[in-house]
Protein backbone atom coordinates (compact mmCIF):
# COMPACT_ATOMS: atom_id res chain seq x y z
CA UNK A 1 0.00 0.00 0.00
CA UNK A 2 2.90 2.35 0.69
CA UNK A 3 4.19 1.99 -2.89
CA UNK A 4 1.50 4.51 -3.67
CA UNK A 5 3.59 7.26 -2.10
CA UNK A 6 6.73 6.20 -3.99
CA UNK A 7 4.69 6.18 -7.16
CA UNK A 8 3.38 9.67 -6.45
CA UNK A 9 6.93 10.88 -5.85
CA UNK A 10 8.03 9.27 -9.14
CA UNK A 11 5.29 11.03 -11.07
CA UNK A 12 6.03 14.42 -9.53
CA UNK A 13 9.81 14.16 -9.86
CA UNK A 14 10.26 12.57 -13.26
CA UNK A 15 7.02 13.18 -15.16
CA UNK A 16 5.80 16.56 -13.98
CA UNK A 17 9.07 18.27 -13.10
CA UNK A 18 11.11 16.27 -15.65
CA UNK A 19 14.16 16.14 -13.40
CA UNK A 20 17.13 14.05 -14.50
CA UNK A 21 17.22 10.79 -12.50
CA UNK A 22 20.07 10.58 -10.01
CA UNK A 23 20.65 14.32 -9.94
CA UNK A 24 20.83 15.82 -6.46
CA UNK A 25 17.71 17.85 -7.05
CA UNK A 26 15.72 14.84 -8.23
CA UNK A 27 16.73 12.87 -5.15
CA UNK A 28 15.73 15.70 -2.85
CA UNK A 29 12.40 16.32 -4.55
CA UNK A 30 11.61 12.61 -4.59
CA UNK A 31 12.42 12.29 -0.87
CA UNK A 32 10.38 15.39 -0.07
CA UNK A 33 7.26 14.38 -1.98
CA UNK A 34 7.31 10.78 -0.77
CA UNK A 35 7.89 11.66 2.88
CA UNK A 36 5.47 14.58 2.99
CA UNK A 37 2.60 12.56 1.52
CA UNK A 38 3.35 9.43 3.52
CA UNK A 39 3.99 11.10 6.88
CA UNK A 40 1.01 13.42 6.80
CA UNK A 41 -1.24 10.58 5.69
CA UNK A 42 -0.05 8.29 8.48
CA UNK A 43 -0.11 11.10 11.02
CA UNK A 44 -3.77 11.89 10.32
CA UNK A 45 -4.88 8.25 10.26
CA UNK A 46 -3.13 7.32 13.52
CA UNK A 47 -4.24 10.42 15.43
CA UNK A 48 -7.80 9.77 14.27
CA UNK A 49 -7.74 6.14 15.39
CA UNK A 50 -6.16 7.06 18.74
CA UNK A 51 -8.76 9.79 19.16
CA UNK A 52 -11.51 7.17 19.06
CA UNK A 53 -10.08 5.56 22.21
CA UNK A 54 -9.16 8.70 24.12
CA UNK A 55 -11.33 8.05 27.14
CA UNK A 56 -9.19 5.01 28.02
CA UNK A 57 -6.04 7.08 28.00
CA UNK A 58 -6.91 10.25 29.87
CA UNK A 59 -4.14 11.44 32.23
CA UNK A 60 -6.62 11.25 35.12
CA UNK A 61 -6.78 7.50 34.53
CA UNK A 62 -2.99 7.21 34.50
CA UNK A 63 -2.92 8.74 37.94
CA UNK A 64 -5.36 6.12 39.14
CA UNK A 65 -3.33 3.31 37.59
CA UNK A 66 -0.15 4.46 39.33
CA UNK A 67 -1.56 5.44 42.70
CA UNK A 68 -0.47 3.22 45.57
CA UNK A 69 1.58 0.76 43.49
CA UNK A 70 4.95 -0.49 44.83
CA UNK A 71 7.75 1.90 43.86
CA UNK A 72 9.73 -0.59 41.77
CA UNK A 73 6.70 -1.31 39.64
CA UNK A 74 5.75 2.33 39.11
CA UNK A 75 8.74 3.02 36.83
CA UNK A 76 7.72 0.29 34.41
CA UNK A 77 4.08 1.23 34.49
CA UNK A 78 4.90 4.92 34.13
CA UNK A 79 7.00 4.57 30.98
CA UNK A 80 4.50 2.24 29.35
CA UNK A 81 1.60 4.51 30.20
CA UNK A 82 3.72 7.47 29.06
CA UNK A 83 4.26 5.77 25.73
CA UNK A 84 0.58 5.07 25.08
CA UNK A 85 -1.01 8.24 26.41
CA UNK A 86 -1.27 11.13 24.00
CA UNK A 87 0.78 13.95 25.33
CA UNK A 88 1.14 17.62 24.80
CA UNK A 89 3.92 19.46 26.58
CA UNK A 90 1.32 22.01 27.68
CA UNK A 91 -0.17 19.38 29.97
CA UNK A 92 3.09 18.39 31.67
CA UNK A 93 2.63 20.80 34.59
CA UNK A 94 -0.90 19.71 35.52
CA UNK A 95 0.22 16.10 35.14
CA UNK A 96 3.25 16.66 37.31
CA UNK A 97 1.24 18.31 40.06
CA UNK A 98 -1.56 15.77 39.80
CA UNK A 99 0.87 12.87 40.15
CA UNK A 100 2.82 14.39 43.04
CA UNK A 101 -0.38 15.31 44.82
CA UNK A 102 -1.60 11.74 44.54
CA UNK A 103 1.54 10.58 46.32
CA UNK A 104 3.07 9.03 43.19
CA UNK A 105 6.88 9.09 43.65
CA UNK A 106 8.78 11.73 41.71
CA UNK A 107 10.72 8.96 39.97
CA UNK A 108 7.62 7.51 38.34
CA UNK A 109 6.39 11.00 37.51
CA UNK A 110 9.64 11.88 35.74
CA UNK A 111 9.76 8.46 34.03
CA UNK A 112 6.34 9.26 32.59
CA UNK A 113 7.48 12.69 31.44
CA UNK A 114 10.62 11.29 29.77
CA UNK A 115 8.91 8.49 27.91
CA UNK A 116 5.77 10.36 26.89
CA UNK A 117 7.15 12.73 24.23
CA UNK A 118 9.77 10.27 22.95
CA UNK A 119 7.53 7.30 22.37
CA UNK A 120 4.03 7.45 21.04
CA UNK A 121 1.92 5.45 18.63
CA UNK A 122 2.33 8.00 15.88
CA UNK A 123 6.12 8.01 16.00
CA UNK A 124 6.28 4.23 16.26
CA UNK A 125 4.15 3.57 13.19
CA UNK A 126 5.86 6.24 11.10
CA UNK A 127 9.32 5.13 12.19
CA UNK A 128 8.48 1.51 11.41
CA UNK A 129 7.07 2.34 8.00
CA UNK A 130 9.84 4.68 6.93
CA UNK A 131 12.99 3.35 8.55
CA UNK A 132 12.10 -0.23 9.42
CA UNK A 133 10.84 -2.20 12.37
CA UNK A 134 14.21 -3.28 13.67
CA UNK A 135 15.30 0.27 14.43
CA UNK A 136 11.84 1.04 15.77
CA UNK A 137 12.13 -1.73 18.34
CA UNK A 138 15.58 -0.47 19.35
CA UNK A 139 14.27 3.10 19.61
CA UNK A 140 11.27 2.12 21.72
CA UNK A 141 13.30 -0.25 23.89
CA UNK A 142 16.02 2.28 24.66
CA UNK A 143 13.47 5.04 25.15
CA UNK A 144 11.64 2.96 27.76
CA UNK A 145 14.91 1.96 29.42
CA UNK A 146 16.16 5.55 29.65
CA UNK A 147 12.78 6.51 31.12
CA UNK A 148 12.97 3.77 33.75
CA UNK A 149 16.59 4.57 34.66
CA UNK A 150 15.84 8.28 34.66
CA UNK A 151 12.92 7.79 37.01
CA UNK A 152 14.95 5.56 39.27
CA UNK A 153 17.81 8.10 39.33
CA UNK A 154 15.34 10.85 40.29
CA UNK A 155 14.34 8.80 43.33
CA UNK A 156 17.92 7.79 44.22
CA UNK A 157 19.15 11.39 44.06
CA UNK A 158 16.06 12.67 45.81
CA UNK A 159 14.85 15.00 43.10
CA UNK A 160 11.90 15.94 45.28
CA UNK A 161 14.27 18.41 46.96
CA UNK A 162 14.10 20.50 43.80
CA UNK A 163 10.35 20.53 43.44
CA UNK A 164 8.96 24.02 44.00
CA UNK A 165 7.42 24.40 47.45
CA UNK A 166 4.00 25.48 46.27
CA UNK A 167 3.52 22.14 44.51
CA UNK A 168 3.42 20.30 47.84
CA UNK A 169 0.76 22.66 49.14
CA UNK A 170 -1.73 22.10 46.39
CA UNK A 171 -4.71 20.07 47.43
CA UNK A 172 -6.81 19.05 44.52
CA UNK A 173 -9.51 17.21 46.36
CA UNK A 174 -11.61 15.17 44.02
CA UNK A 175 -10.18 14.92 40.52
CA UNK A 176 -12.79 15.76 37.93
CA UNK A 177 -13.02 13.21 35.16
CA UNK A 178 -13.36 14.84 31.76
CA UNK A 179 -16.78 14.48 30.29
CA UNK A 180 -16.81 12.68 26.98
CA UNK A 181 -19.52 12.03 24.51
CA UNK A 182 -18.94 8.32 24.00
CA UNK A 183 -21.35 7.71 21.17
CA UNK A 184 -19.71 6.78 17.87
CA UNK A 185 -20.56 10.18 16.46
CA UNK A 186 -19.10 11.90 19.51
CA UNK A 187 -15.91 9.87 19.24
CA UNK A 188 -15.57 10.60 15.52
CA UNK A 189 -16.08 14.32 16.07
CA UNK A 190 -13.51 14.33 18.84
CA UNK A 191 -11.01 12.27 16.81
CA UNK A 192 -11.34 14.59 13.83
CA UNK A 193 -10.86 17.57 16.15
CA UNK A 194 -7.68 15.94 17.46
CA UNK A 195 -6.33 15.47 13.93
CA UNK A 196 -6.91 19.14 13.15
CA UNK A 197 -5.49 20.29 16.46
CA UNK A 198 -2.37 18.12 16.56
CA UNK A 199 -1.50 18.38 12.88
CA UNK A 200 -2.07 22.12 13.16
CA UNK A 201 0.36 22.26 16.05
CA UNK A 202 3.16 20.09 14.71
CA UNK A 203 3.01 20.34 10.91
CA UNK A 204 5.75 22.95 10.74
CA UNK A 205 8.20 20.78 12.72
CA UNK A 206 7.42 17.83 10.49
CA UNK A 207 7.75 19.95 7.36
CA UNK A 208 11.13 21.35 8.45
CA UNK A 209 12.28 17.83 9.35
CA UNK A 210 11.35 16.56 5.90
CA UNK A 211 13.02 19.54 4.19
CA UNK A 212 16.24 18.99 6.15
CA UNK A 213 16.11 15.27 5.39
CA UNK A 214 15.51 15.97 1.67
CA UNK A 215 18.41 18.42 1.55
CA UNK A 216 20.76 15.93 3.21
CA UNK A 217 19.54 13.14 0.96
CA UNK A 218 20.07 14.98 -2.31
CA UNK A 219 22.96 17.32 -1.73
CA UNK A 220 25.28 16.12 1.02
CA UNK A 221 27.84 13.60 -0.26
CA UNK A 222 28.06 10.33 1.64
CA UNK A 223 31.77 10.92 2.18
CA UNK A 224 30.96 14.00 4.26
CA UNK A 225 29.36 11.96 7.03
CA UNK A 226 31.84 9.12 6.61
CA UNK A 227 34.56 11.67 7.34
CA UNK A 228 32.90 13.55 10.17
CA UNK A 229 30.38 11.24 11.77
CA UNK A 230 31.64 7.78 10.89
CA UNK A 231 31.95 4.98 13.43
CA UNK A 232 35.60 5.84 14.04
CA UNK A 233 34.90 9.33 15.25
CA UNK A 234 34.41 9.06 19.00
CA UNK A 235 33.16 12.63 19.25
CA UNK A 236 30.22 12.04 16.93
CA UNK A 237 27.97 10.64 19.67
CA UNK A 238 28.42 13.42 22.27
CA UNK A 239 28.21 16.00 19.48
CA UNK A 240 24.93 14.49 18.31
CA UNK A 241 23.55 14.78 21.85
CA UNK A 242 24.76 18.36 22.23
CA UNK A 243 23.40 19.31 18.82
CA UNK A 244 20.01 17.99 19.86
CA UNK A 245 19.68 20.22 22.93
CA UNK A 246 19.03 23.57 21.25
CA UNK A 247 17.23 21.88 18.37
CA UNK A 248 13.66 21.07 19.12
CA UNK A 249 11.19 19.00 17.25
CA UNK A 250 8.66 16.36 18.05
CA UNK A 251 9.20 12.66 17.59
CA UNK A 252 7.60 12.70 14.15
CA UNK A 253 9.53 15.66 12.78
CA UNK A 254 12.88 14.12 13.54
CA UNK A 255 12.18 10.86 11.65
CA UNK A 256 12.91 12.11 8.10
CA UNK A 257 16.22 13.57 9.29
CA UNK A 258 17.13 10.20 10.83
CA UNK A 259 16.08 8.48 7.60
CA UNK A 260 18.42 10.66 5.53
CA UNK A 261 21.34 10.30 7.97
CA UNK A 262 21.04 6.51 8.04
CA UNK A 263 20.97 6.54 4.24
CA UNK A 264 24.29 8.39 4.33
CA UNK A 265 25.88 5.68 6.44
CA UNK A 266 25.83 7.49 9.79
CA UNK A 267 25.98 4.74 12.43
CA UNK A 268 22.76 3.75 14.11
CA UNK A 269 23.78 4.75 17.66
CA UNK A 270 24.65 8.27 16.56
CA UNK A 271 21.35 8.70 14.73
CA UNK A 272 19.40 7.25 17.63
CA UNK A 273 20.82 9.66 20.19
CA UNK A 274 20.37 12.65 17.91
CA UNK A 275 16.67 11.74 17.65
CA UNK A 276 16.30 11.24 21.38
CA UNK A 277 18.16 14.36 22.30
CA UNK A 278 16.17 16.53 19.90
CA UNK A 279 12.87 15.21 21.26
CA UNK A 280 13.56 14.68 24.97
CA UNK A 281 15.97 17.45 25.92
CA UNK A 282 14.52 20.68 24.71
CA UNK A 283 14.46 24.22 25.93
CA UNK A 284 10.69 24.77 25.47
CA UNK A 285 9.89 21.64 27.50
CA UNK A 286 12.30 22.66 30.25
CA UNK A 287 10.89 26.16 30.42
CA UNK A 288 7.51 24.55 31.12
CA UNK A 289 8.94 22.17 33.74
CA UNK A 290 10.71 25.09 35.39
CA UNK A 291 7.32 26.04 36.83
CA UNK A 292 7.45 23.01 39.09
CA UNK A 293 11.15 22.10 39.37
CA UNK A 294 13.98 24.42 40.38
CA UNK A 295 16.72 25.23 37.89
CA UNK A 296 19.32 23.16 39.71
CA UNK A 297 17.11 20.09 39.55
CA UNK A 298 16.48 20.63 35.86
CA UNK A 299 20.21 20.89 35.16
CA UNK A 300 20.80 17.56 36.92
CA UNK A 301 17.92 16.05 35.03
CA UNK A 302 19.17 17.27 31.62
CA UNK A 303 22.72 16.12 32.41
CA UNK A 304 21.46 12.68 33.34
CA UNK A 305 19.53 12.39 30.09
CA UNK A 306 22.51 13.61 28.03
CA UNK A 307 24.79 11.11 29.75
CA UNK A 308 22.31 8.27 29.29
CA UNK A 309 21.96 9.10 25.58
CA UNK A 310 25.73 9.16 25.13
CA UNK A 311 25.97 5.66 26.65
CA UNK A 312 23.15 4.45 24.38
CA UNK A 313 24.96 5.87 21.36
CA UNK A 314 28.28 4.19 22.11
CA UNK A 315 26.55 0.92 22.93
CA UNK A 316 24.70 0.70 19.63
CA UNK A 317 27.64 1.90 17.58
CA UNK A 318 29.75 -0.82 19.17
CA UNK A 319 27.09 -3.48 18.54
CA UNK A 320 26.67 -2.55 14.90
CA UNK B 1 -25.60 37.01 37.04
CA UNK B 2 -23.55 33.87 36.73
CA UNK B 3 -19.84 33.79 37.35
CA UNK B 4 -18.11 31.50 34.94
CA UNK B 5 -14.45 30.58 35.02
CA UNK B 6 -12.53 29.05 32.18
CA UNK B 7 -9.60 27.02 33.48
CA UNK B 8 -6.56 26.73 31.24
CA UNK B 9 -3.04 27.94 30.85
CA UNK B 10 -3.90 30.23 27.97
CA UNK B 11 -3.80 27.66 25.19
CA UNK B 12 -5.78 28.08 22.01
CA UNK B 13 -8.51 25.71 23.14
CA UNK B 14 -9.05 27.74 26.32
CA UNK B 15 -9.51 30.94 24.34
CA UNK B 16 -11.95 29.17 22.03
CA UNK B 17 -13.87 27.95 25.05
CA UNK B 18 -14.07 31.42 26.60
CA UNK B 19 -15.11 32.98 23.29
CA UNK B 20 -17.86 30.51 22.57
CA UNK B 21 -19.26 30.77 26.11
CA UNK B 22 -19.43 34.55 25.80
CA UNK B 23 -21.00 34.29 22.37
CA UNK B 24 -23.66 31.78 23.40
CA UNK B 25 -24.46 33.74 26.56
CA UNK B 26 -24.96 36.83 24.40
CA UNK B 27 -27.24 34.88 22.06
CA UNK B 28 -29.27 33.66 25.02
CA UNK B 29 -29.40 37.20 26.40
CA UNK B 30 -27.76 36.08 29.62
CA UNK B 31 -25.38 38.29 31.52
CA UNK B 32 -22.32 36.52 32.76
CA UNK B 33 -19.02 37.40 34.36
CA UNK B 34 -16.33 35.48 32.53
CA UNK B 35 -12.98 34.93 34.19
CA UNK B 36 -9.97 33.12 32.85
CA UNK B 37 -8.01 31.16 35.42
CA UNK B 38 -4.47 30.58 34.19
CA UNK B 39 -2.67 29.79 37.42
CA UNK B 40 -1.81 26.10 37.47
CA UNK B 41 -2.15 25.76 41.24
CA UNK B 42 -5.61 27.28 41.14
CA UNK B 43 -6.64 25.07 38.22
CA UNK B 44 -5.43 21.98 40.04
CA UNK B 45 -7.31 23.23 43.09
CA UNK B 46 -10.50 22.56 41.15
CA UNK B 47 -9.28 19.02 40.51
CA UNK B 48 -8.92 19.59 36.79
CA UNK B 49 -5.97 17.91 35.06
CA UNK B 50 -7.12 18.15 31.47
CA UNK B 51 -7.79 21.70 30.39
CA UNK B 52 -9.79 23.59 29.34
CA UNK B 53 -12.24 23.23 32.16
CA UNK B 54 -15.36 25.24 32.89
CA UNK B 55 -16.47 26.27 36.35
CA UNK B 56 -19.96 27.69 36.85
CA UNK B 57 -20.69 29.22 40.26
CA UNK B 58 -17.67 27.40 41.75
CA UNK B 59 -18.80 24.05 40.39
CA UNK B 60 -16.71 22.21 37.80
CA UNK B 61 -19.12 21.30 35.05
CA UNK B 62 -16.71 20.45 32.29
CA UNK B 63 -13.11 19.37 31.73
CA UNK B 64 -10.90 18.03 29.00
CA UNK B 65 -11.67 19.99 25.84
CA UNK B 66 -13.68 22.67 24.14
CA UNK B 67 -17.31 22.09 25.12
CA UNK B 68 -19.78 21.97 22.26
CA UNK B 69 -22.66 24.37 21.84
CA UNK B 70 -25.27 22.14 23.46
CA UNK B 71 -23.09 21.59 26.49
CA UNK B 72 -22.49 25.31 26.93
CA UNK B 73 -26.22 26.00 26.68
CA UNK B 74 -27.02 23.44 29.34
CA UNK B 75 -24.30 24.81 31.62
CA UNK B 76 -25.60 28.35 31.23
CA UNK B 77 -29.20 27.40 31.93
CA UNK B 78 -28.40 25.47 35.10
Amino acid sequence: MFELFTLLANVVTYDILQLAPNSGLAKSVHFFVEDTSKIFFLLSVIIFVMGLFRSLLAPEKVRLYLEGKPKGLTYFLAVILGAVTPFCSCSSVPLFIGFIEAGIPIGATMAFLIASPMINEVAVVILGTIIGWELTIIYVGTGLLVGILGGWACDVFKMERYVEDYVWKIRTGQIVMPTYDNSLKGRMTFAWGEVKEIVGRIWLYVFIGIAVGAGLHGFVPTTFFADYAGPDNLFAVPLAVLAGIPLYSNATGVIPVAEALLGKGVPIGTVLVLMMSVVAISIPEFVILRKVIRLQGLIYFASFLALAFICVGYLFNALQ
Amino acid sequence: MKTIKVLGSGCKKCQQTAESIQQIADEMGQEITLKKVTDTAEIMGYGVMSTPGVVVEEQVLHAGGVPDKEKIKSMLSQ
